[in-house]
């Protein structure tokens, strides 16, 4: 027992670092978004990626019943890209499967998650929260090439 | 002639009128296993669904199908059974002459909220899974049998309460017995949880009849929230009052420490509130300090169950070396392996490491964007509530339904065989939803081959397993059934009437400090941490700019 309660102590600890030292948070950007306005809101009335001047990529998505947009997106192979995700209607979910990019996506809500794509090929974007009756068809394609 | 049917009829009322606070914890016991029935034959099509073997009809769609197997497993059966183990516990207890007026009036209002869900759902007009997220949304009939069905364990917690209390006034100098106590403080855990999904349908029930124009969402997922963390303590609260007092039994045991055991009951019901938002740490409108520190509570009500751990192993020892036997080979092999009273609730204990080993990942922070929404987190609640809290139940009912009945156990080797059968379900069920969870594939889809993409390859085989030992879980239950329905309607009385009792304290076990039974004090401090700990994000999601949705039928 006091093994165990000394590993929960080194757990809290590691996640604590890595949360204070290397910023390693889940998404948790507290950034508001008229859900019936996104189509006129800039940057989100141009879905899509944006280069910055730094060289790093942004890219803005929207979710809704029962589709993404952008569709296929293609990525620079080495890119660090900064995914904002927001929905027009109910709950959903936006996951890259095997690269960590994963958040809830809610109505009112921006959604912000990075990640640098090494690795070139088709990446599987899926909506992993239930939105309705064909939630299982909504998907789409990111390349890194 | 006459006076020979009238013998018969007296020996007939003789054998098998069951007494009235029996026939009220086993009309609770048996709706359970109606639900657990029913919602597993509806896991078993989702399974055969992801594995691809069958294609469910549009017409009685797989959401549908798992929104009720949601509500069916993880709110119906194990509230129907904990109400009826805890009055159980309660009653044999607590001896008085007693009206179960107010016992009854809790069950049929969970029934009448249970049936009206059930036919939301059913008939297609709630498919919101069970977690209803706005702004999906449902008929208000689905948001009013949700809310009966709290409000009738309510009646349930009040009647346990009262026999406490008349306990209390007779026995002044006395502790309360162990069993109602251990009841007690999970119903003060649940009456201050509920508190959060009543809020809520207290939102969404103008919402659904048109009354408000919108939803606020964030708001809505943290009342959710609030209840649905301390929702997975109440099961596991049930399956611990089990292990601490009816497990011991089965091998002339007994219970390790009265002290160790309230404390572990007065931990979970201070901390298993405050914990919630470790189930939002990817919701985009709260901040990460807020997530930390429900990490970090989280963490800490991991404590009690090394406490269980700890105690149940301990009264396997202490029984074991009073009989002779030492060392782990031995401790363990001399437990009755062969009694189902044992099995379950023991698989159960094995299950819940893995249950235990997934918990603490997914609530460390960072770590749970790799699983979020993954089918890791389904293998994760499957090898827990249906895991310890579900086998610990069924393995209780074999022992507490003879008792209750006076019959024998119908076919006590099939009893038997049912909780090894299940066991080995789970471990192919729920290893290969973790593994699958691990290469990315989504929870709550009908089919994972998205058009045959690359990316969702991998995952094909791992559901193909899960869907064998979800077969294997559905013959278990059916083998459930069996028993549970032979031992009441095949009237075979035993012939000596079962008897039940509670596992004696151990006599070396020390003194209880008094201070562990007040209750009041503990409830109290149990809600101010759950307002400290939600006071800040509720103020944050209130006060900052949002918006509210005015939600939608999707399906």
């Amino acid at each position: 027992m006091a093994f165990g309660i000394a590993m929960l102590v080194v757990f809290l600890a590691t996640i604590t670092t890595a949360a204070v030292v290397d910023g390693f948070v889940p998404p948790s950007h507290v950034q508001s978004i008229d859900p019936a306005k996104v189509s006129q809101t800039p940057p989100f009335d141009k879905p899509g990626l944006h280069k910055l001047a730094d060289g790093t990529y942004e890219a803005y998505y929207v979710a809704h019943i029962f589709a993404f947009e952008p569709h296929h997106l293609v990525i620079p192979a080495g890119a660090k890209v900064t995914f904002y995700v927001t929905s027009t209607d109910v709950v959903h979910g936006f996951s890259i499967p095997e690269t960590g990019v994963n958040t809830m996506v809610e109505p009112g809500w921006v959604s912000t998650v990075s990640h640098t794509f090494d690795k070139p090929g088709t990446y599987l974007l899926v909506c992993n929260e239930y939105c309705g009756i064909a939630h299982h068809t909504m998907a789409d394609s990111v390349e890194v090439k | 002639m006459i006076a020979e049917k009238a013998k018969t009829s007296a020996e007939f009322q003789a054998r098998f009128t069951v007494a009235k606070e029996n026939l009220l914890v086993l009309a609770h016991i048996y709706t359970a296993t109606a639900a657990l029935t029913l919602g597993a034959l509806f896991g078993l099509l989702q399974g055969f669904s992801r594995a691809n073997w069958i294609v469910i009809p549009p017409e009685f769609d797989y959401y549908r199908i798992l929104t009720a197997h949601g509500v069916l497993m993880a709110l119906v059966f194990t509230t129907f059974f904990i109400t009826g183990i805890m009055t159980f516990a309660t009653y044999r207890s607590i001896p008085r002459v007693r009206s179960v007026k107010l016992g009854w009036i809790g069950y049929s209002v969970m029934l009448f909220g249970t049936v009206m869900a059930t036919i939301a759902i059913v008939s297609g007009n709630a498919t919101v899974l069970y977690t209803f997220y706005a702004p999906l949304k449902a008929h208000p009939s689905f948001y009013f049998g949700g809310t009966f069905l709290i409000a009738g364990t309510w009646f349930v917690a009040a009647d346990v309460f009262l026999n406490v209390r008349y306990w209390m006034k007779n026995n002044p100098k006395t502790r309360i017995p162990l069993p109602a106590f251990l009841s007690a403080t999970t119903f003060v855990m649940w009456c201050i949880a509920t508190i959060g999904v009543v809020l809520e349908m207290l939102l969404l029930i103008p919402w659904s009849l048109g009354w408000t124009s919108g939803i606020d969402v964030g708001l809505t997922r943290m009342l959710f929230w609030y209840f649905g963390h301390p929702l997975v303590y109440f099961w596991i609260m049930g399956a611990y009052l089990i292990w601490y007092t009816v497990v011991p039994t089965t091998y002339k045991g007994t219970v390790f420490s009265d002290a160790l055991t309230r404390l572990s009951f007065v931990l979970l019901l201070l901390l298993s509130t405050p914990v919630g938002i470790h189930h939002q740490f990817l919701d985009p409108g709260i901040s990460a300090g807020w997530k930390w520190l429900h990490a970090l509570n989280t963490y800490a009500v991991v404590i009690p169950s090394f406490m269980t751990a700890f105690a149940v192993f301990a009264s396997f020892e202490i029984a074991a070396r009073k009989q002779g036997r030492r060392g782990f080979a031995q401790v363990v092999g001399g437990l009755p392996w062969g009694n189902p009273v044992f099995t379950g609730p023991a698989l159960g204990m094995l299950l819940f490491i893995f249950g235990g080993f997934g918990g603490v990942v997914n609530t460390s922070y960072s770590m749970d964007v790799l699983v979020h929404n993954t089918m890791w987190i389904v293998g994760h609640f499957h090898v827990t509530v249906g895991g310890p809290v579900a086998l610990s139940f069924i393995g209780a009912a074999y022992g507490l339904v003879p008792a209750l009945t006076g019959r024998k156990l119908f076919a006590p080797k099939l009893a038997l065989a049912q909780t090894y059968m299940w066991f080995v379900g789970m471990m192919l069920m729920s290893t290969s939803m973790h593994i699958a969870g691990l290469l990315g594939s989504p929870r709550r889809t009908s089919d994972v081959t998205y058009f045959g993409a690359q990316g969702a390859q991998s995952w094909h085989p791992e559901m193909v397993t899960a869907a064998i030992g979800g077969t294997l879980l559905f013959i278990s239950i059916l083998m459930f059934v069996v028993v549970a329905v032979g031992t009441r309607f095949r009237n075979e009385q035993a012939g000596e009437a079962p008897q039940f009792s509670f596992a004696p304290v151990d006599e070396d076990a020390g003194e209880t400090p008094p201070a562990l039974d007040k209750l009041v004090q503990w409830g109290a401090l149990a809600i101010g941490l759950a307002v400290l700990a939600y006071i800040g994000p509720i103020h944050d999601q209130l006060s900052q700019p949002h918006f509210l949705a005015p939600g939608l039928r999707t399906w």
